[in-house]
Formats: structure tokens, C-alpha cells, sequence
């Protein structure tokens, strides 16, 4: 009776459609097989992202009853609602709004950095626009190149408002919002300062959700084919985790497909000269990262300890939240520890001034640009990573040196620093980093071996997760967080007092680097980001070792060259500080 | 000093000094037209002389709300002389003082001259008050706003004290349902109707909102009430909050009207220590307090959700509608949004009933609505009618007509939301629905008459100059649709159009309509497609730029006098004593002395 009660019947274009109440029109006609152009609207449902602000007015249906378009994507539909999605009415009315956006905007496509894969060009062709009639004065501003990690060209924005929803409600850094009025409007930071003024983490999400390419990542594709031209150089690329399981997607394979093998040989007929493993900085960062833990609390140090790896996090944590500096992880980023040690280890095992060697790494981030000009990453002008490209720059190399990416054979990564576990693979996943460490720190507290390695607790989307995790006499209670709106929660939680925790894994993108804001676009899509999940858990289980500590190259790094975990040439090559930074 | 019960308040009213008790009464305007003619410091040297004569036991000079007759302001009701003095001036103040005061003689320099040259001594023989009929309007004039008192004396406060001692909420909400009472903001939904969703929807918190945010150009009814009879106002919202159950409202009120906050926070503190407003209202249960919020300016905040997001300290820009405020409005509670002129209508509505306000107006369309009268007419100022008067009466009954007696060719009605309404349609009664029925609609009540000589591509150029301009730039139709008709209409007007521009401007102005997210959008194409429906020959004109920009001389009737040569300024007139002249149309600047010279009408307009 219940269940009846919470169903309504609509119908749309003569058809009879039986919803669940709170349904939209554009969810109910999508039942029935009816397509509704959109635009703004943008619902990634499962992890509580919506922008249903209803602005663009392409998705215009006509209500029957009151004879009057509504947006279809924010209407709801009623008990006896009759809707038109075709008629004369609806057709001319999302024509109108969408020739209108058009004739306030560049059309330079050919030469766009979104070209093929932009929204509104394909709602252009889609909704068969082969003439403006409107025509006049467009938006003019010049584009803004002065930060590390993303281009603004406000002249291609549609006012989608996406990306305020992503910078304001889901990451609550408040960078983005819309200035001034009518034609003159323009979604810009407060007093349209420049971006790289402001307190911007770089996490991209931004850009991961525009239409358009009013927000794209800064192109740094030029300086690496440079890089690659220069003879004298000795140019090394490492591969993040996330970044093997989304590439797939810009040739056309499904997502969540692995493509490792055939990442490594595109890399080389790009002309590199070695291809590292991010990975294998991701299992020498649990070792120091455990090993930092265990003395934390064998020490009384402070308690929580948060990860360090996600570049996006730390620019946060700095502008949002400097009381609580003493708190993350004094560990680099996998990225960064690969950088330092190629430049240090590497450029010795091979006889190579570390000045000649050019540090290159493939992200899913857009942050990670930002993460590697920090100042204290680049100590006497050395810096441990050089360039960074998204994984979406790096389809645009293959693209561009006419690699043809499907009939790449598979190839290994390169010794020294090619190796990694299935404990490095979830690195790439929110919950994977905190379970590659209690994998570790388990065995490292009791010093006996862990016999299931799958932590279920810990995965998932959901965006703040607890765990707590028996390790010998100790229970280590553990905090997930993704998207930082939810890791200020977690924040302000601990800052109160009112919520403990002896470790916390902290991402700022959805679903973790998986969502990052270098990777291939999902188009809304949540399925796109759960399938590339997937794929490092199955990439976790495939491998033949799963714990950090158990791979041999890193351990031959500590015996060679470290040591031991946290010694003093691990802290000057593998540590980093913080500090506070305005909040702007 | 606490009111506790209709007696207390009948006491309290019946010890007030009534403008009868004194020898002479003044009540003289400090309306904002009124203001901006010095009528301030009019009122303070009247006051002076009066002080240093010691005679305010017998004269009584109130500085008082809006007389109405803005465009013969500074203006002053003498009672009970019955003599009204219009045009004031600093100079005049001495002459008022002694003549009339003192000695008792009607200044007539100082009297009001009809348009047959009559001079009228009494503002009630005037054209202008005579079909006026004042509900809202009701005490703006005649007290003093900053004197509780004098409300009081007026039955102020009677209906809340009937509303809380003697009926239920419920009983509040039918008796405005049973009015027919109808927003005055411009959308003309039932009041009734929004309190009882409002009050319907259970919740711990609820808003009372009164929308002040009086934006329209050229309206400034909300402003003369705020200014004039502000407790009524206050009642009105106090009686809303105990009808929908909120204990807290909020006054919008755009910052640029900063004059009306003195009036009305005097009123809310006065309301405040009567015990007529904050806890325990009339010694009962009920507690209810008024915030004032300012706005920053912007037009689209009158629009009701924008208002709304603007409270909340957010860039004030309209919502989707559903959910209606009445479900989740201010801070996501329910909340009621009415505008000043439908608030003021409720005190009058509890005292004399519900059948006594529906017994004015129309089938649909009860009581009375204020209009802003302004434009090509005679007599310009604020007009509260009864619904259902026609614009003809007011136009020249009210308004006089045009005062050079040209031909009035179009009324605006309802601001840059409005439509022209031309002299075919004048005998349509005024009402909502009859209005929107001609593709006009009734909008805040701004009204300007237009004469032959307006071009109407120009005026509907005006006002979505205006909308565009004000537009919050959300969504696209109105962000870069109204933007895109303003830039056809400068290429007409520039004569760079053509004629296919005619059709852009149609199928866009009816897809702004259909695809805009809030009333701002939805309405700004109201004045070119109402302009182009009755008038499509000016746009035409345009259009195949046929339309002359200087003016001409017709040969057959020119008979050589010079006269137009003499007076044009820029000598772009040439020819001989007795022969055909002719203008030179690159330099002619358009002035029209040449118009007004010419003996033969041998002159065409452009």
C-alpha cells in the first residue's frame, strides 16, 4: 500500500510513465526512452554532487496543463502531470537558449582544447544548429594563466554554474561564484582577482565538470616536448596508479580497463628515457609513512596522523585550517619521493648529473602541477619532479606523435624504481591509501603476517568512513574521507574535540584520484569512476605481492642507499614541511 | 505604557488631541517629491515662526506623509480653512505665516490652477482627488508618521488587538481569503491564500516578509506608505505573523530609500513600547518583532526568492520555483513574502470586514490599487482608485489629460513588466484580469501617459535597457536574450537595422517569455511586443529605414514667412522671403523649434 502511495503517473509525449515521487521529468522521460537535451544540469547522485540550478534552459519541456516550459531537469513530476518534450513550443524554446549561449561564445572549436569532447559543441550538433540568427556584442576577458594548475578563459563559460557547485558545496574552498550583473557576469574568484592568488587547492574538479574549456588544466605538453628534444637531457616519467585505469577511455575502451603494459611502451615511443612506477613511491610512502605512525604512537606524537599523498588536501589543510599543521604526515607524495630519488639514487646507480635528468610524471591531477613548483620541493633549485602531465595531456601526446594506442604491445616499467605491489595500485582509490598502511603497520606493530589483506571497511563512496581495525592488543581507529567538504567536516570534528582518530586518509576528489581533475572526462557519469574503482582493486588482486614492505626493489632502495625507514637521508630526500597560508 | 486590551486602546485613542481641537491645522507634505523641493526646510522655518510666536497651542503644523498631487508640490492641506496651497516655495513662507496664519487671508498665487484656468481653493474641488477613493492610502497625508498617537486616533492597532483578543488565527486567514484581496506587487496572487499554505506547512520557525524593495522606475506607492502610515504597515505584518504563526518578519527595503527608514524605525521602537509589537503582544501569548533588511539595489530582489536568497546574505538571484516560500522560503522555513501596498489593505480589511472591502472593484479583483501617474498628462502624481475605474478616467479625469491637449496616443502600465495599452483599449476597467487580457498586465501600478510625439521603439528601448541592465544574469534567455534585443533595438534606432530584425525581435522576445527562470525574464519583452503589436508601422519605419531623424518642410503649405529659418538653432533652414524653404536633414539636431514657429503646420515631424 505503501509503495503505491509513493508512485505517481505522468505522461510524456502520449506516454504513460509510472515514477517514484521526487522523480524529475528529465529521470522520468529517460524511463520511457525519451531524450532531453541538457546542460548545466549535471547529477553524480551516488556521492551527493548535484548542479540542478536550473539556468541554461536547454532542458525545456512544455507542461501541458499550464501550457507553460519548465526546466526538466529541476521539475519535478506531479499526479496526472502531461508533458510535451517535442512540441513547437518546447523545441523553439531550447533552440532559442542554446543559439543564444552560441552567439555569445568564441566558435573557435577547431583549435579548442575541448574539441570533440565539449558539451555544448555536441549539443550544437545534436539539437542541428547550422545557423545563428542572433548575433552581437560576446564576452570579453583575458584569459587567466596565473596559477600552476588551471587555465580560466571566461569567454567560453556558459554560466552552467557547475563548477561554483563543485568549488562552493562539494569541496567548500569557495574560490568560484558568479560577479556582477546581467550580460556582464562572470563566474570569477572574489574581486576577479588572479587564481594563482587565491586559496585554490588545484583539485581540478572544476575543470572535471565544465562543459566547455573555460576551465582546462594549464598545457605544460610544450615544455616536455622540449624536454624530449633536448639531446643533452635525460628524461625520466613515472605513471600514477589512477592513471592506467582511465587512459583506456580517450582511445575508445571501456572505463575501467587497465592499460599499464601499453602506458609503458607509449611513454618510450615518445622518446623517455626510463619509465618509473609512481606506484613504487606509493609502497616506499607507506613504509615511511608507517614507520612514521608506529613512532607517533609509541612516542605520544600527535594523534591523528593524516596522509600527505593527495597534493590538492595539503593546499587545503595550509589555507583552511593552519592551526592544524602538526597533524599530516611529514611524508612526500609518491610522486615526489620517485622525483627526489631519481634525482639522487637513480642519477648515482647510473653515473648522471642529477642537474641533466628532467623529471617527468603522468597524474590524474591537476593539483600535482601546483604540488611540484612548491617551494619545498625544490630545494637549491633542484626540483624533484619538473613537469606534470594529466593523464588527458598525456592522450593528447599519444594523439599528437600518431602513436596508435590499441596496437601497443605491453611493456614493463623499468628497474630501479619499477616496482610496486597491489598495495600501491588502491593508492589511486579513496580507503586504498589507509589500507596499503594498516597492511604494512600490522605487520610492522605485531610482527606477525597478515592473513587477509582486504579491508572492506575501509572502501566504498561513501564520503566520511570510519573504521576501526585490531592490530595485536591496539585498536587503530581510522577515518576515510573524500571530496573536502567532507574532509572539513572530518577537520572541524577533530579541531572540536568532538571525534578521535588515530589515522586518517584524506582525498580531494571524488572517489579519490580516480576523480581527479586531470583524468579523462566522465561526463556526469558516476559509473565511469566506479568501474575505474574497480579496476584497481582488481589490479590489487591480480599481483603477486600486496603489502608495501614486501617489495624488493624498495627494499634494496633502503639496504643501497636509505638505509633504514626514517632514517636521516630518508627524511632529507622523503620528508617535507608545511606552512600556514592566507585564506583568500 | 503596555496595551493590554481594546479598551486600554479606545481610552489611549479618545485622549488624543484632534487636529479639530486646534484654530489651525497645516499638514504639508514631506512626500519625496515634495522633499526634493526643499519641502523640509519649508516645514522647519514654517515651524520657527511658529515657535517664535508662540503659537503652537493653536497651530498645528504636521509634517506629513505624501499628499498625492506630486506634481504640483510642495503642497499644503490648511484646515479648516479648506484652502490647499500648491508650488510652495522657501519665498512663499513669510506670506503663509502672516497672511494666512495670522491675519487669515487666502494667498491665491498660491492656489492651484486648472487646466480651464480656474483657480480652486480646495484640493477636494480639485479633478485630480475627486474619483479617488483611499484604502491604502487610507492615513498617508493625513497624520503625522512619527507620532504613534495619531494613529492610534485613526483606530490603528484595533484590528490586531480584534485579530489576537477576539479570533483565531484561521478566522484571520478566511476574512482575507473572503476579501479577495490580491498581491499588489504585481503577480496578483490571493493573499488569503499564500497565509493559509503558509500557515498550513508545520514548522518551528516561520517568516513573515514584507517586500519593499519597490523597484519599478517610476513607482513610489510602497515608498509613500512606508513614509506615510508606517504602523500600518507594522500592524498588517504582526497581524500576518499571528495568522500564518511566524514570531518574526523582516522588511526588504532597497538601501536607496534611506529617508523611509527614520519613519519607520521611530514606528517599530514606538509599536515596541506599547507593547503592540515584540513579546506578549496585547498581553497575550503572541510575540512577534520586525527586522529591517536592506537591499543592495538590485532590481530582480522585488522577485521573491531572489529577496529571499538576498536576506540570507547570498548574491540575490532567483530560484526554481517549486518549492514556493510558503513551503520553504527564508532559511528554508515557510515564509510568507507580501508586498507594503497588500499589508497596509489587512487592518482595514479585519475593522470593516470582508464583504465591506469586496463590495469595491470587480468580479476578481477587490478593493482598490495605487497607481503612479506620470508622463504627457496634466496632473501627475499618486492615484488610488477603486479596481475597476478605466484608464480613461484616470487619464483624463483624474490626470486632466494632456496638458497641451495633444493627442495621448498610449498608456505604459506595470513598469518594465508592462505593455502599452492604447486609446482603443481605455474604457478596459482596471483589473487583473481585464488587463492581462489585452496583453498588459496591472505590475506595481506605474503608469505613464504618452503622447503622439513618443516614439514608441524608443520607449520600449527605454525599458529593456532597464531589464537587461537589471537582469541577474542567471539564466540564459534573460542573461544574453534581452541583451541581444537591446542590441536590435539600438541597430534600429541607429538606423542600422533591417527588416528581418523585426522577426528576430518577435521569436525572441516570445522565447524569452517561455524559457526565463523568473518574473524579470519571463516579463522583459512585455514593452517591445506590446510596442510592436499596436505600433509596428514605427518599428517598420525602422526597420526599412524609411523613418526621417530631422524634421521636413512640406512645400505646398510652407509660405515663405522665415519664421522657422529665425528660430532654428543651428541654421540648418534656408530660403527666400516668400519662397518654399528647406531644411538641411544632416544638420538638423531634431530640437522642434521649427515645429512650434511655423504659422501652417507646414512642418513634419521625423
Amino acid at each position: 500500500m505503501k509503495l503505491i502511495e509513493k508512485m505517481i503517473t505522468c505522461n510524456i509525449n502520449g506516454l504513460k510513465v509510472d515514477v517514484e515521487k521526487g522523480t524529475t521529468i528529465l529521470q522520468a522521460a529517460e524511463k520511457v526512452g525519451i531524450h532531453i537535451p541538457t546542460l548545466c544540469h549535471l547529477d553524480l547522485h551516488d556521492i551527493g554532487i548535484a548542479n540542478q540550478s536550473a539556468n541554461c534552459r536547454v532542458c525545456m519541456v512544455e507542461d501541458e496543463a499550464r501550457g507553460a516550459l519548465v526546466p526538466s531537469c529541476a521539475e519535478l513530476v506531479s499526479e496526472g502531470m502531461k508533458i510535451q518534450t517535442d512540441s513547437m513550443k518546447a523545441v523553439m524554446g531550447r533552440r532559442t537558449s542554446l543559439e543564444l549561449l552560441l552567439s555569445n561564445h568564441p566558435q573557435d572549436c577547431l583549435t579548442c582544447v575541448k574539441n570533440l569532447d565539449c558539451e555544448l559543441q555536441s549539443l550544437a550538433h545534436e539539437m542541428n544548429i547550422k545557423e545563428i540568427r542572433y548575433h552581437g556584442e560576446k564576452m570579453s576577458h583575458p584569459k587567466d594563466l596565473t596559477s600552476k594548475g588551471i587555465m580560466k578563459d571566461s569567454n567560453k563559460c556558459i554560466m552552467c554554474r557547475r563548477c561554483v557547485t563543485m568549488c562552493d558545496e562539494v569541496q567548500t574552498v569557495g574560490i568560484l561564484s558568479p560577479l556582477k550583473r546581467g550580460f556582464d557576469v562572470v563566474v570569477a574568484t572574489a574581486f576577479h582577482l588572479d587564481l594563482g592568488e587565491t586559496s585554490c587547492t588545484y583539485c581540478g574538479q572544476c575543470v572535471s565538470v565544465c562543459p566547455t574549456a573555460a576551465l582546462a588544466e594549464m598545457n605544460d605538453t610544450p615544455k616536455i616536448w622540449r624536454a624530449l628534444n633536448n639531446k643533452e637531457k635525460h628524461v625520466i616519467v613515472q605513471v600514477a596508479p589512477a592513471v592506467r585505469v582511465a587512459i583506456g577511455e580517450e582511445f575508445g575502451y571501456k572505463a575501467g580497463e587497465i592499460k599499464t603494459g601499453q602506458v609503458v611502451s607509449a611513454l618510450k615511443r615518445l622518446g623517455f628515457d626510463s619509465v618509473f612506477d609512481t606506484n613504487f613511491g606509493a609502497d616506499l610512502t607507506i613504509i615511511e609513512e608507517a614507520t612514521e605512525l608506529v613512532h607517533r604512537i609509541e612516542q605520544g606524537g600527535t594523534l591523528p596522523m593524516l596522509t600527505s599523498c593527495c597534493p590538492a588536501w595539503v593546499q587545503f589543510i595550509e589555507h583552511q585550517f593552519p592551526e592544524l599543521l602538526d597533524i599530516p604526515s611529514s611524508c612526500k607524495s609518491p610522486q615526489q619521493m620517485v622525483g627526489a630519488l631519481s634525482k639522487s639514487y637513480y642519477a648515482e646507480k647510473h653515473g648522471i648529473d642529477p642537474k641533466d635528468i628532467v623529471m617527468v610524471s603522468v597524474m590524474p591531477c591537476v593539483a600535482k602541477k601546483a604540488e611540484a613548483a612548491r617551494e619545498e620541493l625544490n630545494k637549491d633549485g633542484l626540483a624533484d619532479v619538473d613537469y606534470v602531465m594529466t593523464t588527458r595531456e598525456f592522450s593528447r601526446m599519444i594523439k599528437e606523435a600518431a602513436i596508435d594506442f590499441k596496437k601497443l604491445p605491453e611493456s614493463p616499467f623499468d628497474i630501479l624504481l619499477g616496482e610496486a605491489t597491489g598495495a600501491a595500485a588502491i593508492f589511486g582509490t579513496t580507503g586504498g591509501v589507509i589500507e596499503a598502511a594498516t597492511r604494512t603497520a600490522y605487520e610492522m606493530i605485531t610482527g606477525k603476517e597478515l592473513k587477509e589483506v582486504d579491508f572492506k571497511q575501509m572502501r566504498g563512496f561513501e564520503g566520511v568512513r570510519e573504521a576501526t581495525v585490531k592490530i595485536g592488543d591496539m585498536s587503530l581507529k581510522i577515518g576515510i574521507a573524500h571530496e573536502l567538504g567532507n574532509a572539513r567536516k572530518l577537520l572541524e570534528a577533530i579541531r572540536d574535540g568532538r571525534n578521535h582518530f588515530d589515522v586518517i586518509e584524506i582525498m580531494a576528489c571524488p572517489g579519490g584520484c580516480i576523480g581527479g581533475g586531470g583524468q579523462p572526462y566522465h561526463h556526469g557519469d558516476i559509473n565511469v569512476l566506479k568501474k575505474r574503482q574497480k579496476a584497481l582493486y582488481d589490479l590489487d588482486k591480480s599481483l603477486p605481492k600486496r603489502k608495501s614492505h614486501e617489495n624488493e626493489m624498495v627494499l634494496k632502495l633502503y639496504d643501497d642507499f636509505l638505509t633504514k625507514p626514517g632514517s636521516s637521508k630518508a627524511h632529507e630526500l622523503l620528508h617535507t614541511t608545511y606552512s600556514a597560508k592566507q585564506r583568500i | 505604557m503596555k496595551t493590554n486590551s481594546l479598551d486600554s486602546l479606545k481610552t489611549w485613542a479618545k485622549s488624543v488631541r484632534s487636529d479639530s481641537e486646534f484654530r489651525i491645522t497645516i499638514l504639508a507634505c514631506a512626500g519625496t517629491s515634495c522633499l526634493s523641493s526643499e519641502s523640509d526646510l519649508i516645514i522647519e522655518m514654517l515651524q520657527a515662526k511658529i515657535d517664535e510666536h508662540n503659537l503652537n497651542g493653536e497651530v498645528n503644523l504636521k509634517k506629513v506623509g505624501c499628499l498625492r498631487f506630486c506634481g504640483e508640490g510642495p503642497i499644503m492641506f490648511i484646515e479648516p480653512d479648506n484652502i490647499t496651497y500648491v508650488r510652495v516655495a522657501i519665498k512663499d513662507v513669510d506670506d503663509i505665516f502672516t497672511k494666512h496664519i495670522l491675519e487669515g487671508t487666502t494667498i491665491t498665487r498660491l492656489l492651484y490652477t486648472s487646466k480651464k484656468n480656474e483657480l480652486i481653493e480646495s484640493y477636494e474641488n480639485m479633478n485630480f482627488f475627486k474619483k479617488q477613493f483611499r484604502i491604502a492610502l487610507r492615513n498617508v497625508g493625513d497624520i503625522d508618521p512619527r507620532n504613534i498617537d495619531e494613529y492610534v486616533a485613526q483606530d490603528g492597532y484595533k484590528a490586531l488587538g480584534m485579530s489576537l483578543l477576539e479570533k483565531t488565527p484561521d478566522e484571520v486567514i478566511k476574512i482575507v481569503k473572503e476579501s479577495g484581496l490580491r498581491g499588489r506587487g504585481g503577480g496578483g496572487f490571493p493573499t488569503g491564500l499564500k497565509w493559509a499554505y503558509t500557515a498550513a506547512v508545520k514548522s518551528d520557525e516561520k517568516y513573515v516578509i514584507c517586500n519593499a524593495d519597490e523597484g519599478d522606475p517610476g513607482a513610489f506607492m510602497d515608498r509613500s506608505i512606508i513614509e506615510g502610515d508606517p504602523h500600518s504597515l507594522i500592524e498588517a505584518m504582526t497581524i500576518a505573523g499571528y495568522a500564518i504563526g511566524a514570531n518574526q518578519g523582516y522588511i526588504y527595503i532597497r538601501a536607496e530609500y534611506a529617508i523611509s527608514l527614520e519613519p519607520l524605525n521611530i514606528a517599530l521602537n514606538q509599536a515596541k513600547e506599547h507593547g503592540l509589537l515584540g513579546e506578549n503582544i496585547f498581553g497575550t501569548d503572541f510575540s512577534f518583532d520586525i527586522g529591517i533588511k536592506l537591499g543592495a539595489g538590485a532590481f530582480v530582489c522585488g522577485e521573491e526568492t531572489a529577496l529571499i536568497r538576498s536576506m540570507e546574505g547570498h548574491r540575490g538571484e532567483p530560484d526554481k520555483k517549486p518549492p514556493y516560500p510558503s513551503e520553504s522560503g527564508f532559511r528554508g522555513k515557510p515564509t510568507s513574502v507580501n508586498n507594503v501596498e497588500t499589508f497596509v489593505n489587512v487592518p482595514a480589511i479585519i475593522l470593516n470586514g470582508a464583504e465591506w472591502f469586496a463590495s469595491f472593484g470587480t468580479e476578481r479583483s477587490k478593493g482598490t490599487k495605487v497607481f503612479a501617474l506620470a508622463g504627457n498628462v496634466k496632473n501627475i502624481g499618486l492615484v488610488e482608485v477603486p479596481m475597476g475605474t478605466t484608464l480613461r478616467e484616470i487619464i483624463f479625469d483624474i490626470g486632466g489629460g494632456h496638458p497641451e491637449n495633444k493627442t495621448i496616443k498610449a498608456v505604459q502600465i506595470g513598469g518594465p513588466s508592462g505593455g502599452v495599452i492604447t486609446e482603443e483599449y481605455f474604457d478596459t476597467p482596471i483589473d487583473y484580469d481585464s488587463l492581462t487580457a489585452i496583453g498588459a498586465m496591472m505590475g506595481s501600478g506605474g503608469l505613464i501617459v504618452m503622447d503622439e510625439d513618443s516614439d514608441m521603439v524608443e520607449i520600449a528601448k527605454f525599458y529593456l535597457d532597464f531589464t537587461q541592465d537589471e537582469s541577474c544574469g542567471k539564466c540564459t534567455p534573460c542573461r544574453i536574450g534581452t541583451k541581444r534585443m537591446f542590441e536590435i533595438l539600438e541597430r534600429l534606432t541607429n538606423m542600422e537595422g533591417e527588416p528581418a530584425d523585426l522577426e528576430r525581435l518577435e521569436t525572441l522576445g516570445y522565447n524569452i517569455k517561455n524559457t526565463s527562470l523568473c518574473g524579470l525574464g519571463q516579463t522583459a519583452p512585455n514593452p517591445v511586443l506590446s510596442t510592436m503589436k499596436f505600433f509596428k508601422e514605427e518599428y517598420e519605419a525602422y526597420a526599412y529605414r524609411t523613418k526621417r531623424t530631422s524634421y521636413a518642410i512640406e512645400g505646398k503649405k510652407c509660405i515663405g514667412c522665415t519664421k522657422c529659418a529665425r528660430v532654428c538653432p543651428v541654421n540648418c533652414i534656408t530660403g527666400k522671403v516668400r519662397e518654399i524653404h528647406t531644411i538641411d536633414e544632416s544638420a538638423c539636431i531634431a530640437c522642434g523649434a521649427c515645429y512650434d514657429a511655423c504659422p501652417t503646420q507646414a512642418i513634419l515631424k521625423p
